[in-house]
């Protein structure tokens, strides 16, 4: 293994007697600069106050009455020192893309540019307010438009409806279009066929709007059956719902035919755009024949899970879809200005500018969408220009097969013969004794010093690991993770005990994972 | 003591005027290693069809529907313990929770064990 800093100082953990890193145990529960972080409930007192308020005028007569409190509240005070230690101890515990590889599948955890931070953080964009009169806020309003343009044009769409707030959403929006699509025909149809390989969202998305999901088996090879879904097809079909690439990573090399075989039968083709990182640039889901994708600007354009806020699932549509999209959007006119269209003067500019009614089936969300994700992701897509963004695609599904070649022969690949995968690697867990599962292969990884791939997904293959290192990681970054990747895999077929109660270096062991979502302990209960 | 499956892939015991209810070993296969099985409460009234208990594996959670209406009696409650007594025995210890049996000619549309082994090799 190319081992970091050859000749440097190594952390050396004996092994303890209770088979955990060891040397003697030291009083305080810390280890060197490691601490055990105490509850903010027992660093804090009741009786201390971090802030210095103005002494309250009481002489306004209290309009609470009964309402009014009269217990102790109960609330820990800190200084701000004591306060800045204890989240700053806690954010070291935590892993993050900033700390290395992190190729949870199907998420796409690229690294977030600063440049993004700094745009975001322009005044002018960071403190707007969504009720601003409009004139004082053109320039962010330019930004959303000019990014719709950007969207539309890498995707040879038509249209786009920007405030989905994120990939379930964007798929609600394009589900709700394609209904009210139908109804303006005068029948929306019943149901909305949608292939095992799709996104788990898909069939809910699908239901939530009204309609019966019903499942189209995937290949031997991890694809569409295009047959099947041909045979299923009619005039009840409302829509076909494919992911692709899909979550087996694979290309679905049919979707034109799949497309003009649903347009032959009345229907609408919404395809998850979930996966775009390995395309973009590359394939225009218009071209294939798409008539609504969501984009999570939070994946493809990086900030990886919204930067833990809420993300941006734009919605792009085709021609024939545009006209149903939700309120409210940006439009330049002719003289350069960008506008806001919302319920008031939506007929009348669509008059003015489109020469026809609008048929909008609503809205999706109180304000605009989410700007804080506008501006990355422009920020994302003006930086690379379009020689970047195609090389991101490119290196995004290198990195992947790579990944997916060199671990073939030590792990399960049910699709390794169906050719190269797009952006994400998938394994089985075939192969692996002592009762040992994915789960505890992937609690390994973690002492290796690696965030473990997504588990258990898809779920169309047993103990699926699903691994996409994005294009950020270099080749050496990603042969440290497949040196560590086949050592614990080895382990797990050699049935290693010791991989049952990993990770063993961890801030935390072996959590009840289970029980913390089922049963979480979410208040503070003092034992004296 | 007659068993009688669902489409669903439950399974139902019934003796006398009380039924036993659980989920079949094709059902623990597909789900993989249980982790959680959340049962519905002793006097709740539970409708044919309608939601009765969760099972949680460590790849999905899904719902188990009451195969006929009735009123729970009592969960079992090893599996609070050993929510992996569904895998290892999901027809016998791994039972999920016994109940009052409504209308007795509900149990008519269900499958027998022969029609339910028909009914899965189709799958």
């Amino acid at each position: 293994m190319n081992a970091p800093n050859k000749s440097g100082w190594k952390p050396t953990m004996p092994a303890g007697t209770d088979g955990k890193f060891g040397g003697p145990a030291t009083t305080t529960g810390n280890k060197a600069l490691m601490l055990e972080e105490a509850l903010i409930f027992e660093i804090g007192t009741t009786e201390t106050t971090g802030v210095d308020l103005p002494d309250v005028d009481d002489s306004a007569p209290s309009r609470l009455g009964k309402f009014a409190r009269t217990d102790e509240i109960g609330l820990p005070g800190l200084s701000e020192p004591q306060t800045v230690r204890h989240y700053t101890r806690l954010s070291r515990q935590n892993y993050g893309i900033d700390l290395g590889f992190f190729p949870l599948g199907s998420c796409t955890m690229k690294h977030n540019p600063r440049l993004n931070e700094k745009v975001a953080r322009m005044p002018g964009f960071a403190d707007v307010h969504p009720l601003q009169p409009v004139d004082t806020v053109r320039g962010a309003l330019g930004v959303i438009n000019e990014l719709a343009q950007w969207l539309i044009k890498l995707t040879g769409m038509h249209g786009v409806a920007m405030s989905p707030k994120a990939g379930a959403h964007g798929e609600l929006c394009g589900i709700l279009c394609i209904r009210a699509a139908l109804e303006a025909r005068g029948n929306a149809r019943e149901v909305v066929l949608v292939p095992e390989s799709a996104h788990g969202t898909n069939p809910a998305t699908a239901a939530f709007a009204g309609y019966r999901v019903e499942n189209i088996p995937a290949t031997e090879g991890g694809r569409v059956d295009l047959e099947a879904l041909k045979a299923r097809l009619g005039p009840d079909v409302a829509a076909v719902m494919i992911t692709n690439p899909n979550t087996c990573g694979l290309f679905e090399p049919d979707m034109r035919a799949i497309s003009d075989a649903v347009h032959e039968a009345g229907g609408f083709v919404y395809c998850d755009g979930a996966n775009f990182n390995a395309i973009v640039g590359r394939v225009r889901p218009g071209d294939l024949g798409v008539d609504a994708m969501h984009i999570n600007l939070h994946k493809t354009f990086s900030t990886p899970h919204g930067g833990g806020g809420p993300g941006s699932g734009p919605v792009v549509l085709s021609e024939a879809l545009s006209p149903f999209g939700p309120l409210p959007y940006t439009a330049r006119t002719a003289d350069g200005v960008v506008h806001l269209v919302e319920e008031e003067s939506a007929e009348e500019f669509a008059k003015e500018h489109f020469g026809g009614p609008l048929q909008h089936f609503g809205r999706m969300t109180a304000f605009h969408g989410q700007m804080g994700m506008y501006t990355r992701a422009l920020t994302y897509m003006l930086s690379h220009g379009a020689d970047g963004l195609k090389q991101v695609a490119e290196d995004a599904v290198l990195n992947a097969n790579y990944i997916l070649r060199a671990m073939e022969d030590v792990l399960h690949a049910p699709y390794a013969d169906s050719g190269p995968c797009m952006h994400e690697a998938l394994f089985g867990d075939a192969g692996f004794e002592g009762g040992l599962s994915t789960l505890d292969l992937a609690k390994g990884l973690i002492d290796e010093g690696f965030h473990p791939m997504t588990v258990y997904f898809p779920l169309v293959v047993h103990g699926a690991m699903l691994v996409e290192p994005t294009e950020t990681e270099s080749k050496a970054a990603i042969d440290q993770f497949i040196t560590a990747f086949r050592s614990v895999a080895e382990r797990a077929k050699a049935g290693d005990e010791s991989l049952k109660a990993a990770p063993y270096y961890a801030p935390r062991s072996r959590l009840d994972e289970t029980m913390a979502a089922r049963k979480p302990h979410l208040g503070f209960i003092d034992p004296e | 003591m007659a068993r009688y499956f669902t489409d669903e892939h439950e399974w139902i015991d019934v003796e006398g005027d009380t039924a036993t209810v659980g989920i079949t070993d094709y059902a623990q296969e597909q789900l993989g290693d249980i982790v959680f099985v959340e049962l519905p409460e002793v006097g709740a009234t539970v409708d044919k069809g309608g939601d009765a208990a969760v099972v949680e594996s460590v790849k999905a959670a899904s719902d188990v529907y009451a195969p006929i209406t009735g009123e729970v009696v009592e969960g079992n409650a090893s599996l609070e313990d050993d929510p992996a007594l569904v895998n290892t025995s999901p027809e016998e210890d791994g039972w999920f929770f016994k109940m009052t049996i409504g209308d007795k000619s509900e149990l008519d549309g269900l499958m027998d064990a022969k029609a339910y082994e028909a009914f899965v090799a189709e799958l």
